[in-house]
């Protein structure tokens, strides 16, 4: 087995520890690469099938082509859709881009104040309807209790210190300094009622890792990641875009993206480089401890 | 593809395990652009000395103490391989996140401060690294720039510490002066330490070797789980998990444990895998049976002619605990291993071993956070697993206390005789009647019958004696989780002039006799109504 094949099975492994323990059991579906990969391994895990309903937060601010290309895979795929929103953010305009917030606000309020409620159900979220291929409410929304998350620990520092199963608390909250053991596979799957956990399983992935096995498995990718013919621009990491930038990279295929990261360009320049709410002091780790993703 | 191995950093705290990590992967490279630069800068607008240890204590909490609170993974490779290394934490406080960074590796570093020499978790983590398997050590004595380098410091350590290893049964594979703050041995010689002729660390590293699959040790399958996805217009009914080791193929007779049943593999199977009719070590994948026989998550599935698990229900175990409270006797807790999850309760605690001086106490009742202990398990159910002398996976298991993994452990021996700890009345009755006006009214005294044997064994003798004029009730405690209630409701109605039954195994005999001691006892294999009737009379 080589450095992939390991990765996959312990991944598959993690997958179906938690589909066996959690009963109300979702997964995070941000489109980009790592949930892609995500969406494969489950598939791995389940045999083809995907047991359980993919989360979508939908921060209204997300490059017009992800919405598009989501509803897309789930048709074809037939995925469970949930979408969550913080409608009441944007219809007051208490947003970043509106010129209210300072980026982490924005992010709290959009992403993980909207993911709170959607996982525990005390927000309105929808579904995708298949027949109709349009979303409408959900009719009984029930709290999530474990849910699967594409944190790599090699993003930034307070995901290199994450559990596989990690725990969250009655607010979502994650006591980074008090984190139940885990070791020898063996996971923390009993938690308080009212309290939830997150999933990781792709801690040990590194971004190459994830293009490696994207090219190995032939795993169909949204085009945002390459370049246009004739363009020099394209993403490396895809979020909302007031606040990702693209890269300068004419990569146009998995295989020029392989190379860029493993020996060009890439190699030496950190991946959440071009997320700009990174850049504000502590800014991700507070925003994690309150249950950003 | 090039091979990846985890490593881990161990050693007392402030010995220099994040400085040491921070420098390599500064040195070679492995840093980000602008990472460096960015948290010197970061020092300077705080007015605080830079560390190389803010590379990695990247939690506010951490940066604001100065101390490793949990393991950090970190990524970086050599010209021979790709390396994650687990920066974990000296202090006493976090032992449970340098055991869940430790139990990923495959080969540790552990250093030891050249000005302070071996600290108590100098040792400690040593033993943890025994106890979780962990083979490849290699051992740097650091800050040897506080110490001017010198030699004779370095040997002094070297020789007290290898007696330690020794005594733990650990080789190390390597033993290195380095300083991590001044990069002397990381990468390349040093100028300061002409004397050292060794490998640097870097190279030590590479020297490791990656762990052979498990394919030369019999079949295990710990079943995961098994998935009929009909709701997806799938049929299968698929058996899923991940191979622990030998190698199973299509149209293999296998045994499932603990119920022995048999059957025949039909098929691997895969989704977007090349069609295989082999499985090997460490590959997560599933198959379907030519019969369908009811296999549960937790069973294990061998093949037939191989080396048989050891099934039962009471194991001798060696653990560590990690748990705020003791692991206690007679205590219910959750025991996970494999992809087994059962009850068990602790029956006795052997010894108990302190963790940093290795000193061993016995006779205790319970096993205290951060300490080694020898005890007796007893489970719900009879379990699927293998001794540590036979399969180092297999015969590892945690223990759930509560909500939380709190110890973990290996199991050492099979222990068909329960050592139980003495059982306590879960609640004493008080009568205002006196025995003796009770005997009367009913006819008889009371007393308490012990009968060895499996369940329902003891419907008829339970008629028989009702018919014969005495009242009887029977009660079952063949489970150790059992006990406390059958003693406590046996006491009750004996209070209340009957006759009891217990039906109850063997070895629970000796307890049950002692918790039920102020009444009249008649332990038997096959009593008849006669002699119990005449007994009591
Ligand atoms: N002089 C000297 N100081 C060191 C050396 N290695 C670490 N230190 C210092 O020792 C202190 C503790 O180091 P740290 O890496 O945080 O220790 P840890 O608790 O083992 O991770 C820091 O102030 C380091 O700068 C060394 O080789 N020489
Ligand atoms: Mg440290």
């Amino acid at each position: 087995m080589d450095q992939l094949d390991r990765l996959e099975s312990q991944s598959v492994a993690v997958f179906r520890e938690a589909y066996r323990e959690f009963k109300q059991l979702a997964m995070l579906w941000s489109i980009g690469k790592d949930s892609t990969v995500l969406l494969w391994l489950a598939r791995k895990a389940f045999f083809g099938h995907v047991p359980f309903p993919l989360v979508h937060i939908d921060t209204a601010y997300k490059i017009p082509a992800m919405i598009a290309y989501r509803n897309q895979m789930a048709l074809e795929w037939g995925l469970q859709l949930v979408v969550g929103q913080n409608q009441e953010a944007l219809a007051t305009k208490q947003t970043f881009p509106d010129g209210a917030t300072d980026r982490i606000s924005c992010c709290k309020a959009l992403k993980t104040n909207a993911l709170n409620g959607t996982l525990d159900a005390s927000w309105p979220r929808w579904i995708l309807d298949h027949t109709t291929q349009t979303l409408i409410p959900d009719p009984n929304p029930t709290p999530f209790t474990g849910v699967i998350v594409g944190a790599r620990a090699d993003e930034e520092g307070s995901r290199s210190k994450e559990r596989t199963f990690s725990p969250r608390g009655q607010h979502h909250d994650w006591d980074i300094a008090d984190q139940p053991p885990e070791f020898w596979n063996q996971y923390k799957t009993d938690f308080k009622p009212g309290t939830h956990v997150r999933i990781h399983p792709l801690l040990d992935w590194t971004e190459l890792n994830i293009w490696e096995y994207i090219q190995r498995e032939s795993i169909p990718i949204i085009d945002l990641y390459f370049a246009k013919p004739g363009t020099s621009q394209r993403y490396r990491s895809l979020g909302c875009y007031p606040c990702t930038q693209s890269v300068e990279s004419s990569a146009m295929t998995v295989d020029d993206i392989v190379t860029e990261l493993r020996s060009g360009k890439f190699s030496t320049i950190a991946e959440r480089s071009g997320r700009a709410q990174d850049k504000e002091d502590g800014g991700l780790e507070t925003l994690r401890r309150e249950g950003y993703m | 593809m090039v091979e990846r191995m985890n490593v881990v950093i161990v050693g007392h705290v402030d010995h220099g395990k994040s400085t040491f990590t921070g420098r390599l992967l500064a040195d070679s490279g492995a840093l980000p652009d602008g990472k460096l630069e960015s948290v010197q800068a970061w020092c300077a607008t705080h007015s605080r000395p830079f560390e190389y240890a803010f590379l990695l204590d990247a939690l506010k909490e951490e940066q604001a103490q100065g101390v490793t609170i949990d393991s950090a993974r970190c990524f970086f490779k050599s010209s021979k391989r790709h390396y994650i290394i687990i920066d974990a934490p000296g202090h006493i406080e976090f032992l449970k996140n340098m055991i869940s960074g430790a139990a990923r590796a495959e080969a540790a570093i552990l250093l030891i401060s050249a000005q302070e020499g071996i600290k108590e978790n100098s040792k400690r983590h040593g033993l943890m690294l025994s106890l979780l398997g962990i083979k490849q050590v290699a051992v740097l004595i650091n800050k040897m720039d506080l110490v001017g380098y010198d030699q004779s410091v370095f040997e002094a350590i070297k020789l007290e510490y290898a007696q330690f290893l020794q005594s733990i049964g650990v080789k190390p594979a390597a033993w290195v002066p380095i300083s991590a703050r001044q990069g002397d041995h990381l990468i390349g010689p040093s100028d300061a330490m002409p004397w050292y002729k060794g490998m640097d660390v870097l190279s030590v590293m590479d020297a490791f070797h990656k762990e052979k699959p498990l394919s030369h040790l019999p079949v295990r399958f710990p079943v995961q789980d098994v998935y009929k996805f009909t709701q997806h217009q799938d049929d299968r009914r698929i058996i899923a998990g991940t191979m622990v080791s030998g190698e199973l193929h299509q149209g293999d007779e296998i045994v499932v444990y603990p119920s022995k049943k048999k059957s025949t593999i039909h098929r691997i199977e895969g989704f977007n895998v090349p069609s295989s009719t082999t499985v090997g070590p460490d590959r997560a994948t599933g198959f379907t049976l030519n019969t369908q026989l009811f296999i549960k998550p937790g069973d294990v599935i061998s093949r037939i002619g191989e080396v048989e698990p050891a099934v039962g229900s009471c194991f001798r175990a060696n653990v560590f605990w990690l748990g705020k409270q003791p692991l206690r006797v007679g205590r219910r807790y959750k025991l996970k291993t494999g992809t087994c999850k059962v009850p068990m309760v602790v029956t006795h605690v052997k010894s108990v071993l302190n963790s940093a001086e290795l000193t061993s106490t016995d006779s205790v009742n319970e096993v205290a956070r951060h300490e080694v202990g020898e005890i007796v398990i007893e489970t719900l159910k009879p379990i699927a697993v293998d001794l540590v002398a036979d399969h180092p996976i297999m015969s590892r298991f945690v223990i759930v206390d509560e909500y939380d993994i709190a110890g973990g452990g290996l199991f050492i021996a099979k222990d068909d005789h329960p050592h139980l700890p003495p059982i306590e009345l879960e609640m004493d009755v008080q009568s205002a009647i006196d025995p003796g006006l009770r005997h009367t009214r009913l006819g008889h005294r009371a007393g308490v019958v012990l009968v060895t044997g499996s369940g329902g064994v003891g419907h008829h003798l339970e008629q028989e004696l009702f018919e014969l004029g005495l009242f009887p009730m029977r009660l079952e405690g063949l489970s150790p989780f059992a006990l406390p209630s059958v003693v406590t409701v046996a006491n009750a109605l004996l209070t209340a002039g009957l006759v009891v039954m217990v039906v109850t195994r063997p070895e629970y005999v000796g307890v049950i006799a002692d918790a039920l001691s102020p009444y009249d006892q008649l332990v038997t294999e096959d009593p008849t109504a006669q002699t119990i009737a005449n007994w009591l009379a």
